[in-house]
């Protein structure tokens, strides 16, 4: 306990993306089995004790502080954990915790705990620990670590502490469930690779570069739409249908009419999208609406049937990547593209389609065909080597997005502040960052403007369910949540840690879909400075 | 005759503390006829009084700080002076070198003003000294019972391990000018280190004014200057403000570090780009807070400035009488 306790407490204080991962691929390294798996589980959210909820917490403190004490300091410190981490008042004649508690104990005990039995134990636990050991079991037990470390950065530590591939990671984790025992032994070489050939786990997608002043030749680049939703794999083996987003997020609770209509063995690569109104015209692939509609259906765990009716979605393919057991992976695109159009008819017609390859004579003719496109749901031009393989990540020459004028950027949220005017109760100014070369994120601007009511309800519930300091007016929230920002051009400034700032930022839409790892560099905006 | 109140002598304002039967002011934070100062620190010592009174070594430091003022009178620990109608004192208060509690009779009621102060021992200047009083007026910085300071030396250890961790970097700690820094080099000192330490610019004078009146700090060097291999491997203190300016950017990778109460809350300690926390602080802690208002016993608490909401619903569940007196620009911000 003492050395995950540590382990928060350090990378609390750590700022650097590189300084953490290292942090937590030390401790995967030197901690014993079962242990770091448990620490592995809480770092990536997969954690879950029903029985010790916050306001246990908060009740045992009101029982061992002066509530009106307890409240003020709450208040000024802001965090619920760290509160009662440095003013609980063990009982008097309270043992100390053992040094060698372990992580494994207290979790097998929290699972093994009733609702009745949870008061004394939580109690129990409190009076015996020291503050930094309070502060991660209360985070622990209660399911919210919020300490700036995403699902996405432990398994890169994960990886880069066994050197192994991170897409591999990825694609075994969701068939194993913590401690992840075999994932260590596997990372360790004392076990082969984990292999899911009966469950729907998530496949690493397909990344594309962006164009920027290249051109292609279209005799090796296939052309298709770029669509404004959310990207998703949907995967189904064995009577189970699962839906990922970029992320490996399993969405399927959010759309269950589009996955219960997926019922053919087999992977697909494709756009989320929700019936609307009418933008994209038939020899666009038909009908749908802007990425605000389907904003509404996203993040939520359960779907009313009336959302359902009103915002039905479907998901407009782009690749195949399993065909029943065979893995078409290695295959060259056209092949692929061949399979996919063989394998979409066979599902029902109201949820499935194909993105339409865009035909154009030359480079410069499809350069007017993307300028003409005017459709909301459209947000570019993907170009794809008609010989390249389904691989994981982003490799080099083999895809591109190019994407449609105003100059954008992804942009991580860092702090937030509340408005003015009708919009003063809610959070709705924010500063994003971008990644420095050593990984670590710095402010570029701040935007109020280009949200609709919808996002800003979306916003405002992000800034306050993902506070992690609070400096008068200002919130510093987890760095998870990726905006896209639109914004007219980039100068140099002296003024700003990043030594850029952006003229006329807007907020263009929420990217929930996208790790905040993968938002731009400082770099790529330097690189756009006129 | 109209019933007397207790302390109706005294007249709190936002800019200081008047003694009316005296003519004269504590801790004025505006230019004043007769200022009685109770430490050396910005927010209490200011420039441009006409007469100062102050414990010797105060002095020294206000005139290290402010050059010399039209009138000084030093007067030591345990001396007592009349002003006007007022028996004024001076105890120590354990705050930083020459800090003193201002101990006042008049008309048989004997007021305490503490100024800033901490109970646990610090080897740069003498502890405080419980005076029993009928008004006892304290400070609350750190009013709330989140804080509560670890074991300084415990504290100061963390620095010495993260260097010897770290032999290839350095270890740059902020601390105050006058007080902290000393303090922190003394308690360095004490767990065995013996290696040059290597100060900012700005803590030059101080640390010599503290050599003078006879604080062994040993070999000290101005970290200006240096080449970065030579720094490597070494302790640097830097005042807060310097942590994160130009100034660091020429150090060795710089671990850094920083020497506040404040650094006990994590958002504190984040805000200021802190990587190695050490709580450690100049002033009385909460438990150290109420534990002096538990000694001192007065029939009277008023508080000066910091959390003091909370310090006032503590002494109410103990009937004792409290009341805040809203002085202003008196936080401590890196203490
Ligand atoms: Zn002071
Ligand atoms: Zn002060």
């Amino acid at each position: 306990m003492r050395a995950f306790a540590d382990l928060l407490e350090r990378l609390v204080y750590t700022r650097s993306r590189n300084a953490k991962i290292k942090l937590i691929a030390d401790y995967l390294i030197g901690t014993p089995d079962p242990d770091r798996g448990w620490a592995l589980a809480a770092l990536t959210g997969e954690l879950d004790f029903r029985t010790v909820k916050a306001g246990l917490i908060k009740s045992l403190t009101e029982e061992r502080v002066d509530p009106v004490l307890f409240k003020m300091s709450r208040s000024y410190v802001g965090d619920m954990a760290e509160t009662v981490s440095l003013l609980w008042e063990p009982r008097p004649g309270a043992e100390p915790a053992p040094q060698d508690l372990r992580l494994s104990s207290v979790v097998d005990r929290l699972m093994a705990l009733s609702r009745a039995e949870a008061p004394l134990q939580m109690s129990a636990y409190l009076d015996a620990m020291v503050p930094t050991e309070r502060f991660a079991l209360i985070k622990l037990a209660t399911g919210a670590l919020r300490i700036g470390v995403s699902a996405r950065l432990a398994k890169t530590a994960l990886a880069q502490a066994f050197a192994l591939d991170l897409d591999a990671v990825e694609e075994v984790w969701h068939g194993i469930d913590a401690p992840y025992t075999a994932l260590f032994a596997w990372g360790e070489g004392t076990a082969p690779q984990p292999s899911h050939e009966d469950i729907p786990v998530f496949r690493p997608f397909m990344l594309a570069h962006p164009l920027e002043d290249a051109r292609v030749d279209l005799s090796q680049y296939a052309a298709e739409w770029k669509w404004d939703g959310v990207r998703v794999q949907l995967n189904h083996v064995n009577g189970e249908t699962k839906l990922f987003s970029r992320t490996g997020d399993d969405v399927t609770a959010s759309f269950p009419d589009v996955a219960d209509a997926f019922q053919i063995h087999g992977v697909i690569d494709g756009e989320l999208l929700v019936k609307g109104d009418a933008q994209g015209t038939a020899d666009q692939g038909g009908e749908a609406a802007s990425f605000n509609a389907l904003q509404q259906r996203l993040g939520r765990k359960t779907v009313s049937k009336k959302m359902l009716t009103e915002a039905p979605a479907f998901v407009r393919a782009y690749d195949i990547l399993f065909d029943g057991a065979e893995d078409l992976r290695a295959l060259p695109w056209e092949e692929r593209r061949r399979r996919l159009e063989a394998f979409v008819p066979r599902l029902p017609a109201e949820r499935f389609d194909v993105s339409a390859i865009v035909e154009a004579d030359d480079f410069d003719h499809l350069a007017k065909i993307r300028e003409g496109a005017r459709s909301a749901a459209i947000e570019g031009l993907m170009l794809k080597r008609r010989d390249s393989a389904y691989i994981a990540g982003r490799k080099v020459g083999q895809w591109y997005k190019w994407k449609r004028d105003p100059l954008t950027a992804d942009c991580v949220i860092m702090y937030a502040q509340r408005g003015s005017g009708r919009r003063s109760s809610y959070f709705s100014d924010y500063t994003f960052g971008c990644w420095t070369e050593a990984g670590e994120l710095v402010p570029v601007g701040k935007a109020y403007s280009g949200i609709t009511d919808e996002e800003l309800r979306f916003l405002d519930k992000f800034v306050r369910g993902n506070t992690t300091g609070r400096f008068g007016p200002v919130r510093e929230v987890e760095k998870t949540l990726v905006l896209e920002v639109a914004f007219d051009s980039v100068h140099s400034s002296k003024r700003h840690k990043s030594g850029i700032a952006m003229r006329f930022p807007r907020i263009h839409r929420i990217r929930n879909d996208k790790p905040a790892a993968e938002a731009d560099r400082v770099r790529t905006l330097e690189a756009m400075i006129d | 005759m109209a019933k007397q109140t207790l302390g109706d002598w005294i007249k709190p304002h936002p800019t200081g503390i008047y003694v009316e039967p005296g003519d004269f002011w504590i801790d004025p934070s505006e230019a004043q006829g007769m200022a009685v100062v109770t430490h050396g620190h910005a927010d209490h010592a200011r420039s441009g009084h006409s007469h100062v009174m102050a414990t010797p070594e105060t002095l020294a430091i206000m005139e290290t700080r402010y050059g010399e003022y039209p009138k000084a009178t030093p007067m030591a620990h345990g001396e007592i002076a009349r002003i006007g109608e007022v028996d004024v004192g001076f105890v120590p208060a354990g705050h930083v070198l020459g800090s003193a509690q201002v101990v006042m009779e008049y008309r048989g009621e004997r007021i305490v003003a503490s100024g800033d102060y901490k109970r646990r021992a610090d080897p740069t200047c003498a502890p405080f000294e419980v005076v029993p009083c009928d008004v006892f007026i304290t400070e609350a910085t750190f009013g709330l019972p989140v804080f509560r300071h670890p074991d300084t030396a415990g504290e100061v250890q963390k620095a010495l391990d993260a260097l010897h961790a770290n032999p290839e970097r350095c270890v740059l700690i902020g601390a105050y000018a006058l007080g902290k820094a000393q303090r922190v080099i003394r308690h360095l000192r004490d767990l065995g280190h013996h290696e040059p330490i290597y100060i900012h610019g700005a803590q030059e004078k101080l640390c010599n004014l503290y050599q003078d009146l006879g604080v062994d700090l040993g070999e000290l060097r101005l970290a200006t200057g240096r080449k970065k291999d030579e720094l490597q491997g070494t302790i640097i203190i830097c005042p807060p403000g310097a942590l994160n300016d130009r100034w660091s950017r020429r150090l060795p990778d710089p671990i850094t570090a920083m020497a506040s109460g404040w650094m006990r809350i994590r958002q504190r300690a984040r805000q200021r780009n802190v990587e190695l926390p050490l709580i450690l602080s100049d002033h009385a802690d909460w438990d150290e807070l109420t534990q002096t208002i538990e000694d001192i016993g007065p029939k009277e608490v008023w508080v000066t400035h910091g959390r003091e909401d909370a310090l006032l619903h503590w002494c109410m569940t103990r009937q004792i009488k409290a009341r805040a007196l809203n002085m202003v620009g008196r936080e401590d911000e890196d203490d």
